[in-house]
């Protein structure tokens, strides 16, 4: 089996945040994304989607690495301060390389 | 008496399940669909209502109504930021939910002067309706100030458009365009059923309601005593207008119960997004954990007994 490496960029955040992040997300240059519903518990308390006030999403992007840093590194910036948020980012193993971005190692030591 | 009322029973029932640590729990889209068929069974009524009234005598009252939109915030916010010491973001949030509205409130406070039989002006949702944004304006304003920086298109989206105005407004214009024989054959559902909905409604809100108490532990006592005596004032200005407006008596009371009422829907939406430095969980903790609670077991008896006192002869 054949595969290539690309990055499975996870963002967990309150849901009233979804579509600002998918329009980051988007226009940084993401192909695809997936979105779930979550709950959890953190450094702002549990989040457990009884009501839409408290509920959490996840977002998934996999993409390849420059791209992800770009999508963390705005994300960060922009709304790690006054949001609940977390993301991390883990190597994935793909299929079909070019669905998710050129990669190969484009600007990567 | 009150006490009796079934559907204030049912928040009861949701507080005490709530302490209790039950597992209940209304699923999200069980209580959104509650919340939709709420916000517009109560547009719907009043525009039927809407379509009776001749705009002149609305217009001054609309009027007046926002005018009270927006003085409500500024009179709480700076209690909040001097007297509470509060941080100028939080005081300007928590001041923009004290000056909205809670369509929740209001459903009740419909819903005890009917079972007593004390008719009220039904076009009140126009109110409802009007209430619910000068003060999201008020509170954005003290909160960042008049800058370039407030990108008022995203933001009006935000204030116009979510799901609470655009539910409400809907229902107002169906209700106004069908009149009373037009809604008659989706009644079953709006009407007949308004109570039941309600009570399913309020069991959820109880809940809700407990599961602020952990962070209203954390904002002090401080705003717990705001969340109490900020209503009672509200609703003193409240029932003055309505008062002064020559409403009827039930019309007073559920002025004075909006005015005393909080925002939980829509101001908390547009001031995360506008104001994110502002701690939600404070403003909510006030609204959901005391200021709901008080109104509907205390307050909006409270304003009723009141209002008798205004209007010696009844009506």
């Amino acid at each position: 089996m054949q595969t290539e490496t690309r990055k499975l960029l996870t963002v967990i955040c309150e849901a009233s945040l979804e579509a600002r992040v998918i329009a980051d997300v988007e226009r940084l240059g993401a192909r695809g994304y997936t979105i779930t519903e979550a709950r959890g518990k953190g450094g702002r308390g549990v989040r457990d989607a009884g009501w839409d006030r408290s509920a959490n999403v996840r977002i998934e992007v996999v993409c390849d690495a420059p791209t992800a840093s770009a999508i963390a590194t705005h994300l960060r910036d922009h709304y790690y301060e006054h949001f609940a948020m977390i993301l991390f980012v883990a190597d994935v193993e793909v299929l079909r390389a070019e669905k998710f971005g050129p990669g190969a190692g484009r600007g990567l030591p | 008496m009150n006490v009796l009322d079934p559907v204030v029973l049912f928040f009861v029932l949701g507080v005490a399940a709530g302490l209790m640590r039950s597992d209940l729990r209304l699923p999200s889209a069980v209580y959104d669909f509650v919340t939709m068929l709420l916000l517009l069974a109560i547009g719907l009524k009043g525009g039927v209502e809407l379509s009776r009234q001749p705009l002149a005598v609305l217009a001054p009252q609309m009027l007046a109504v926002v005018g009270m939109g927006l003085l409500l915030p500024l009179l709480a916010y700076p209690v909040l930021h001097y007297a509470g010491r509060l941080a100028r973001a939080d005081a300007a949030s928590i001041a923009a939910h004290y000056g909205s509205v809670s369509v929740g409130t209001y459903a009740v406070v419909a819903a005890y002067l009917s079972a007593r039989g004390v008719a009220f002006e039904e076009y009140m949702p126009v109110f409802v309706v009007l209430l619910e944004m000068p003060a999201i304006v008020v509170g954005i304003l003290l909160a960042r100030g008049w800058n370039a920086q407030n990108h008022w298109g995203e933001l009006g989206r935000e204030i116009f458009l979510g799901k609470g105005v655009v539910l409400l407004t809907g229902g107002l214009l169906i209700g106004w365009a069908a009149g009373a024989e037009g809604v008659q054959p989706i009644g079953a559902l709006f009407f007949d059923l308004f109570k039941g909905i309600l009570a399913l409604f309020l069991l959820e809100m109880g809940l809700i309601a407990v599961s602020q108490l952990g962070d209203l532990r954390r904002c002090g006592l401080f705003l717990a005593g705001f969340a109490i005596v900020f209503p009672l004032l509200s609703a003193l200005i409240g029932g003055g207008l309505g008062w002064a407006l020559g409403l009827s008596m039930g019309g007073t009371v559920v002025l004075a119960t909006l005015a005393a009422s909080a925002s939980y829907i829509a101001v908390p939406a547009a001031m995360r997004m506008a104001v994110p430095q502002a701690n939600p969980s404070l403003s909510l903790a006030a609204a959901l954990g005391v200021t709901f609670p008080f109104n509907i077991l205390i307050g909006i008896p409270l304003y009723h007994a009141a209002a008798r006192l205004l209007y010696p002869d009844g009506a």
